[in-house]
């Protein structure tokens, strides 16, 4: 007696599940149950399981019965007469969409010439295997899954022309390719999504070879020619907003040049590029610190002393400068409306990208690594041919992943080049690597892709044959531009009077307390001291009751709070965090009352 | 100059086995002492920071969980970073407490005599000799019938378990047949609920054997044999005549400090920390381990390292409350004035001073001419 759950619930037995099972599949083909409903049959259990409810994946699959593909000729020829849809298909039980679970007793069949009478289905066509994203992995039957994942994922975060409308558009920091190029290896993937209007990579040549250490770890070195010619070159575009407020009370922001007697004024030269309405002009090329838009704020908090000043003093200046760190060319400005109806500018600054060491590149095998050395053309090892790679990359980064995809798309890449057409990668589906062989030797070269290459700083033979050939390379988004960093002094918080934190706010790199462990195990003791320096405080102190003391700096005079003005008082040098600590004790009504002696 | 005493002994063996003069001898003694002195930490090194770096740079290598080895002969046995918690932490009992009882030399090499031990060893209750034990309700009694086989393999009479019962049970009455006992309670008020403790109770009355050797097993050790248990009673073990005193330990480590006293203990610490670093194939220098299991025993008790041990014990208030629930030690400290000297690193650290380890630790004196004066 089988059990039989609908949706997870319990709802009775059957003598006979082989024939439950059958009867609802056969149901649900010829249309008197719903299409939606998937049976699957645990054998360990004894359990069938009925599902109807929503949120399940499910794929469509061609049925076969008795061994024999239900999608016949005829069917074909009326979709492509346009006679019949996708949906009569569905209808007429020739497709049927399994889920996750169904598909757990289900044996598919990839090609139709391999149909056994034990199959159940026949794949539509193997992209169906996978997502969009995966699919747009080449030869990636070669590869391992986790490589493909890894691949798919890179595919995201390149660059490319992601959207025809650019100059109207003001996304928040969205880099674009100068010259993507479709692949020469692509998949059908490429056609069905019309990569063609929006390609994201470059065709390059590669070179599998170690130089001189410089692509060790996945690092690749790039040719400076290829540079030079505009290989990878992006733009990166960097929105600045700005919005005249209203706050109650009826005051407002203004957007203008601010008068100079403003509090928080800045100088003459950072509002240099603005024009008489307190906003940049475009094409001006613009450095950190300089006013992108100026605007004036009325005054934070309303007391009577404040408004006893006349006229603009008290306003304070809440421009919009060009971050830290930033620089650009002014690309466009805009303004508009904001949603409250306020005044609303928007300015948006490009910035070139050329690669530079440190830029993140990647195959669409998983194959990241960062540029490692961007070589002069001459240095650069050449073929016979007089061919000159565009990037080398390192062979370390195959054995280990095994991605042997990566290595069949340089050889495809190779013939295509060669013969001038695309090759297709389609996952399970894709032109043999032998076919790729047979093409390449016809070609007149190696079939096995390797060629004799000279090191281009000796004109000397390179001893052993360099796999070289074409392949289609991503620029990723990761630039060093957005994230090169370090201080020496800098912005230090209000509170702790320590360094901030973040790229973004000049922040300091921490000395944690593992690393603080480290110089004690060392015995720097002053090296260490020295590091936590960065709050170091002089901070007078009543000898008499142990506490703070005041120090007057015009009058050069010092009062301890509690002990009176005659009360010996003498300066220390502490952390401020520590000052922060004592305050803390005090209020917790603890007495931190500090014992002083001469350390000598 | 003072050499230890291993050194001096090794001195002694090579003027005897090379026969040196009184002025070789010297010689050499004064090469011993260079090196001793060299081979000394020198003042102001970090000992404690080093020791715990290099205790828990390997620690981040350890396996995190459990193994449990299938199927093989070996008795399971926390490994790895869960057990050198145990040990830090000084927890009052292990987790898979057991014992490598050594056995003299005469017992040692024989197999069939070693599994006698073992099994004499071994704690039986009554449970593993019954076939079966049920409570009578009609006649309110508890009513056992013996396995006369599993009594013969355990070597128990079952003159020694009547013995054993009506000691244990005095106020009931008991009935004995062959191979069978019979226990009614003598109370007047006896009901199902008490029937059912009782039968409880009898099942792990302590027959043979020595209390808490809950599996026993033989292994052989080079050409002879030891014995591996799980469950531990150093005290009891020590006592029978053919153990080995000197080499039979326990992990248990408040055990051996409550039988062996705390230096024992404290050569436990060190021998089991040392046996789970061997283990994952990781070495760390004796030393480092040494220094943690002086600080952990060196007050005669046995601390953990943390709030309630080693850590919580320290002299000063910042340095207590930079560590966990500074609130309780800040406060605690007000209520008694405590006087923290800052003489130690971290509160050095959080007033941002040099501290007092390495090159912190050494000062110039300046000669005042008052002090001269005097």
């Amino acid at each position: 007696m089988a059990n039989v759950f609908l949706n997870g619930k319990f709802i009775g037995t059957h003598k006979n599940p082989d024939k439950l099972i059958k009867e609802i599949k056969e149901m649900r083909r010829n249309g008197s149950m719903p299409s939606e409903i998937n049976v699957s049959y645990y054998n360990d259990e004894d359990s069938i399981f009925i599902f109807s409810d929503k949120g399940r994946a499910r794929r469509p699959l061609i049925v076969v019965k008795n061994g024999k593909s239900l999608l016949t000729k005829e069917h074909i020829e009326k979709l492509k007469k346009n006679e019949i849809k996708w949906d009569d298909l569905v209808k007429e039980g020739v497709i049927e969409y399994l889920d996750a679970e169904e598909e757990e007793n289900a044996l598919i069949a990839v090609d139709e010439n391999d149909i056994t009478p034990e199959h159940t289905h026949l794949e539509i066509s193997p992209i169906v295997i996978m997502g969009p994203q995966a699919n747009m992995v080449p030869y990636a039957q070669h590869s391992l899954s986790y490589r493909i994942t890894l691949g798919a994922k890179m595919t995201k975060q390149s660059l490319g022309i992601y959207a025809t409308n650019l100059p109207v558009r003001a996304d928040t920091d969205v880099s674009v390719i100068h010259y993507p190029q479709v692949p020469i290896v692509k998949t059908q993937m490429y056609d069905l999504l019309r990569v063609e209007n929006h390609p994201a990579g470059q065709n390059v040549i590669v070179a599998i070879m170690p130089f001189e250490g410089y692509n060790i770890h996945d690092a690749v070195v790039i040719n400076k020619a290829s540079i030079d010619r505009g290989l990878f070159r992006a733009t990166t575009y960097r929105p600045y907003k700005c919005e005249e407020l209203r706050y109650p009370g009826g005051q407002t922001d203004t957007i203008a040049v601010p008068d100079k007697d403003i509090k928080g004024y800045r100088t003459e030269h950072a509002y240099r590029y603005l024009e008489g309405d307190g906003i940049v002009y475009p094409e001006v090329e613009v450095k950190p610190g300089d006013v992108l838009v100026g605007k004036v704020s009325p005054p934070r908090f309303l007391s009577s002393l404040e408004e006893l000043r006349v006229g603009t003093e008290a306003q304070r200046e809440t421009s919009t400068t060009l971050a830290h760190g930033e620089q650009g060319v002014v690309e466009s400005v805009l303004i508009s409306e904001s949603e409250e109806g306020n005044k609303f500018v928007k300015v948006k600054v490009r910035d070139q990208r050329i690669p530079e060491l440190g830029d993140k590149f990647a195959s669409r095998h998983g194959q990241k690594g960062i540029l490692g050395l961007i070589i002069p053309e001459e240095d650069m090892p050449f073929t016979e041919n007089g061919i000159v790679p565009d990037i080398i990359f390192s062979p370390h980064s195959i054995p280990t992943r095994m991605t042997v995809g990566h290595l069949i798309e340089i050889l495809g890449g190779k013939v295509g080049a060669l013969k001038g057409k695309s090759i297709d990668a389609t996952a399970f589906q894709s032109i043999n690597e032998f076919e790729l062989r047979k093409m390449l030797k016809e070609a007149g070269f190696k079939e096995d892709g390797t060629e004799v290459m000279y090191d281009g700083r000796t004109g000397e033979r390179i001893r052993a044959r360099i796999f070289v050939g074409s392949q289609y390379y991503y620029r990723l988004r990761h630039m060093v531009a957005n994230k090169i960093h370090a201080r020496s002094r800098g912005p230090v918080q209000l509170l702790t009077r320590q360094p901030t934190e973040g790229r973004a706010k000049e922040g300091g790199l921490r000395l944690g307390e593992m690393e603080k462990d480290c110089f004690v195990g060392h015995g720097a003791a002053l090296l260490l001291k020295e590091r936590f320096d960065s709050d170091r405080a002089v901070i007078p102190i009543c000898k008499q009751c142990g506490l703070l003391a005041i120090y007057n700096k015009f009058k050069n005079k010092t009062v301890c709070p509690v002990c009176g003005d005659d009360a010996p008082v003498t300066f220390v040098e502490m952390a401020y965090a520590f000052k922060l600590l004592l305050d803390e004790l005090k209020s917790m009504c603890i007495y931190p009352k500090l014992n002083l002696k001469p350390k000598y | 100059m003072i050499l230890p005493q291993s050194v001096e002994e090794q001195l002694k063996e090579l003027k005897e086995t090379l026969k040196l003069n009184k002025a070789q001898m010297e010689k050499l003694r004064k090469i011993a002492e260079r090196q001793y002195e060299k081979a000394l930490i020198e003042p102001g090194e970090a000992v404690g920071v080093v020791a715990a770096q290099s205790i828990g740079e390997p620690g981040t290598q350890l396996t995190l969980r459990t193994k449990w080895l299938a199927g093989a002969t070996e008795m399971t046995v926390t490994q790895g970073l869960p057990r050198l918690i145990e040990i830090f932490d000084a927890r009052r009992e292990p987790s898979t407490p057991a014992m490598t009882i050594f056995l003299k030399p005469s017992y040692a090499t024989s197999e069939q005599r070693v599994e006698e031990i073992a099994l004499k060893i071994l704690e039986i209750t009554l449970d593993d000799i019954i076939k079966e034990i049920d409570v009578d309700l009609l006649r309110m009694r508890v009513e056992i019938e013996l396995d006369p086989q599993k009594m013969k393999k355990f070597g128990i009479k079952e003159k020694k378990v009547h013995e054993i019962i009506y000691e244990e049970f005095k106020t009931a009455k008991i009935t004995t047949g062959a191979y069978k006992i019979n226990v009614k309670p003598k109370d007047e008020d006896i009901d199902i609920r008490k029937l059912y403790k009782l039968k409880v109770k009898l099942r792990a009355i302590h027959i043979g054997g020595i209390k808490g050797i809950k599996q026993v097993l033989p292994v052989k050790h080079g050409n002879n044999w030891i014995i591996k248990t799980s469950g531990t009673n150093l005290k009891e073990i020590l006592k029978l005549p053919e153990v080995d005193i000197e080499n039979t330990t326990t992990n248990d480590i408040f055990e051996v400090f409550s039988v062996l006293g705390i230096e024992a203990a404290r050569n436990t610490i060190i021998e089991e920390t040392i046996n789970v670093l061997k283990n994952q194939g990781i070495e760390v220098d004796v030393r480092h381990i040494m220094l943690v299991a002086d600080v952990m025993t060196n007050d005669g008790t046995i601390k953990g390292i943390g709030r309630y041990g080693v850590s919580g014990a320290k002299a000063s208030v910042l340095a207590r409350a930079s560590f966990e629930v500074p609130l309780k030690h800040l406060f605690n400290a007000a209520v008694s004035a405590e006087v923290d000297d800052l003489r130690s690193v971290v509160e050095n650290v959080m007033i941002n001073q040099p501290v007092p380890v390495g090159t912190g630790l050494v000062n110039l004196k300046v000669e005042k001419k008052e002090d001269k004066k005097k």
